[in-house]
């Protein structure tokens, strides 16, 4: 298959379609309006619906209506505007209907700044909206992994029933890579007939169907919660997807991080190795589920003295792996926010200040 | 001599919560015998609001989503640009509507969104308790108005059939009500002809009515009907506001 | 042709708008609770009746009926 140079807002529009996503409803917001600029011309190529809607609060409600009605959907934002769907997140999940929510993250909080970022960790993967609920949530680290979680994701999302979110940042949704899209990562939708709104008649079933959420009895909200769990669980056995860079040496230093973040950390582990000094860095792909028992072995091996998450944030990811790492070994953390990513030398000196 | 009266098909059998006299009901099965009469039960959806009206889909043997507080028109839109060989209605109150879901009934209206909105106006939140409503009149008392609503404070009550109205955007919108005999056939017919613009495609639909909310206005189901009369549709003038050609 | 008019006592909710609107005055509410707790309405006078469908039209419960029967 022929690669093609993309900018990454772009390749994850592509994605959507590719992965038989006709449905897309947006509200401009920088650094990711480029998704709807490229869709806006795609998608009528392919018989598609675009929508720029008034508001992400109302996008948020496009996407859940759509997915009620059994169609795959997807929306791309940035962290103020995935702020205003938390709230329709929540509906989605709790409805359980599967929707594709991409956040190409800027600087926060308020309305912060317009450059990458890794501030909506939290948001993502602790519930950004009320209640007890999980986002999937995949972090790509370049154009290629956007257009290939993009495209697992409609898949995800129907086996799940629920809100899928792709986390990149705004680098990645701005930079130009080449890509190309795997066929195979396409599935074809899943039946809805016995749950979404598609219309008796076309159903030929007398049973009509009902999306809601609202549950008054406790019980039933209580049965509700525990299904919503039950897939959590499934996805903490069958979804965790994570890298272990360099992992196969006497690392003395684990870093743990993710998206832009890590790239920048895998040129320092090679350029340390150059100096004789093992690096390894374990990188989650899914950050819910969190590759928790990968964290603690890669931790526990006998040659590693120190963790270190490494993060474009204040201290997120950092409170999981102090988690999962369970006291074993220290846990550092060193991250800037604000939009400039440090570099790979500013990564070295920190390591070995670890040392 | 006389006539057969039958509980529309698209009406489930399930009692209503409304409390004994509100008008809910009425407008429930107006829109029921909407669907029946056009023979669109199998290809409609609605979309229950957050208020008394949640529960509304108990109560229609059709689709139904329900939306979060105010979202309905935002939902309504989704369904029906990537369904739109399906009959797509929203049944809101005064507090979903005119209030937080302000932006989005506004913002579908003009878009045109090919769906149907029933609006129902009884100048409070009923499911909450009383509180005052953006339809809430001048000195009319509510929980969150004890001494009545001071307008100074807090503007003039929210028409939206004439707001809605002034969109450049073609669209029905009309104002109808439920307060006695004669304005529930009109109104039966209004909000037929609305689900009928809906299905030749022809624009989006608005029926706003006026209703009564016994508890929370503190009176007897037939007082509230008398009140509605004498002091809101003064105020709320029925009539259609905006008929596409 | 005759009619029958069937008020559903469970449905209905007392409220009193069919007794009101009834143009004939046919309708009471009566003293017998149902199980709900309300006091439905029924035909006082159902020989008045002219079955014009108004407490129908005007009932928020749906529970009144008017059903055609056979002539005996």
């Amino acid at each position: 298959m022929a690669k093609v140079l993309m900018k990454g807002n772009e390749a994850i529009g592509e994605a959507a379609i590719r992965a038989g996503c006709k449905n897309y409803f947006a509200y401009p917001i920088t650094p990711q309006s480029e998704v709807a600029e490229y869709l806006v011309k795609r998608l009528p190529e392919e018989g598609g619906v675009f929508l720029q809607g008034e508001s992400e609060v109302a996008v948020g409600y496009m996407i859940f209506g759509a997915a009620g009605a059994g169609e795959r959907v997807m929306t791309t934002s940035s962290s103020p505007g995935i702020s205003l769907m938390s709230e329709a997140i929540s509906y989605i999940a709790a409805a359980q209907c599967p929707a594709v929510f991409v956040n190409i993250v800027r600087g926060g909080p308020g309305l912060g700044g317009i450059l990458p970022s890794q501030g909506d960790y939290f948001q993502a993967t602790k519930g950004g909206g009320h209640g007890d609920y999980h986002l999937l949530v995949m972090a790509p680290d370049g154009v290629q992994e956007a257009v290939e979680m993009t495209m697992q994701a409609f898949t995800l999302a129907e086996k799940y029933r629920g809100p899928v979110m792709i986390m990149g940042d705004g680098l990645i949704g701005q930079m130009m890579e080449p890509v190309e899209f795997p066929d195979d990562l396409k599935t074809e939708p899943t039946n809805k007939d016995d749950w979404a709104t598609s219309g008796m008649d076309f159903r030929k079933s007398k049973k009509r169907n009902l999306v809601k959420s609202l549950f008054l009895d406790p019980t039933a909200l209580n049965d509700n919660n525990l299904a919503l769990k039950a897939k959590y669980e499934q996805m903490k056995k069958e979804e965790v997807q994570f890298e272990l860079y360099n992992g196969d040496t006497d690392y003395q230093i684990l870093i743990t991080s993710y998206g832009t973040m890590s790239r920048v950390c895998r040129t320092a582990i090679d350029m340390l190795k150059e100096e004789g000094i093992e690096v390894a860095m374990l990188r989650p792909k899914t950050l819910f589920p969190f590759p928790e028992k990968a964290v603690f072995e890669a931790a526990c091996k006998d040659s590693c003295k120190a963790v270190i998450s490494i993060e474009m944030s204040m201290g997120q990811m950092v409170e999981d792996v102090e988690r999962c790492v369970k006291g074993r070994r220290p846990v550092e953390f060193y991250g800037e926010c604000g939009g400039d990513i440090p570099s790979p030398e500013k990564i070295i000196d920190i390591i070995k200040g670890l040392l | 001599m006389g006539k057969t009266f039958t509980t529309p098909k698209a009406l489930s059998k399930t009692h209503t919560h409304y409390c004994p006299g509100c008008t809910h009901g009425i407008v429930h099965r107006l829109v029921a015998e909407a669907i029946d009469d056009l023979g669109i039960q199998g290809k409609t959806v609605g979309i229950a609001p957050v208020g008394c009206a949640v529960l509304a889909y108990n109560y229609f043997d059709c689709d139904f989503q329900e939306a979060a507080h105010g979202r309905a028109p935002a939902m309504a839109t989704g369904i029906k640009r990537v369904r739109p060989d399906l009959m797509v209605f929203t049944y809101q109150g005064d507090g979903d509507l005119a209030s937080i879901g302000m932006g989005e009934i506004i913002h579908a209206a003009n878009r045109g969104e090919k769906f149907t909105t029933i609006f129902i106006n009884n100048a409070i939140y009923g499911m909450t308790g009383g509180q005052m409503a953006p339809t809430t009149m001048g000195g009319q008392r509510a929980t969150t108005a004890p001494a009545g609503r001071d307008t100074a404070a807090t503007g003039m009550p929210l028409r939206m059939a004439n707001l809605l109205a002034e969109l450049v955007t073609p669209g029905y919108i009309t104002r109808q009500a439920v307060l006695k005999p004669q304005q529930v056939n009109k109104a039966k017919k209004a909000i037929k002809q609305a689900f009928q613009y809906q299905m030749e495609g022809k624009c989006f639909s608005f029926v706003e009515v006026v209703s009564t909310c016994p508890t929370n206005w503190g009176m007897t189901p037939l007082d509230a009907l008398k009140w509605a009369e004498d002091t809101l549709l003064p105020y709320y003038e029925l009539g259609d506001y905006k008929v596409p050609e | 042709m005759a009619f029958q008019h069937i008020i559903d006592e469970e449905r209905c909710k007392g409220c009193g708008l069919c007794v009101n609107f009834c143009p004939k005055n046919v309708l009471e509410i009566t003293d017998k609770v149902n199980a709900k707790g309300h006091f439905p309405a029924y035909q006082a006078r159902p020989e008045d009746c002219i079955h014009c469908t108004i407490c129908c039209i005007m009932c928020p419960d749906v529970a009144i009926n008017i059903v055609e029967t056979q002539t005996a």
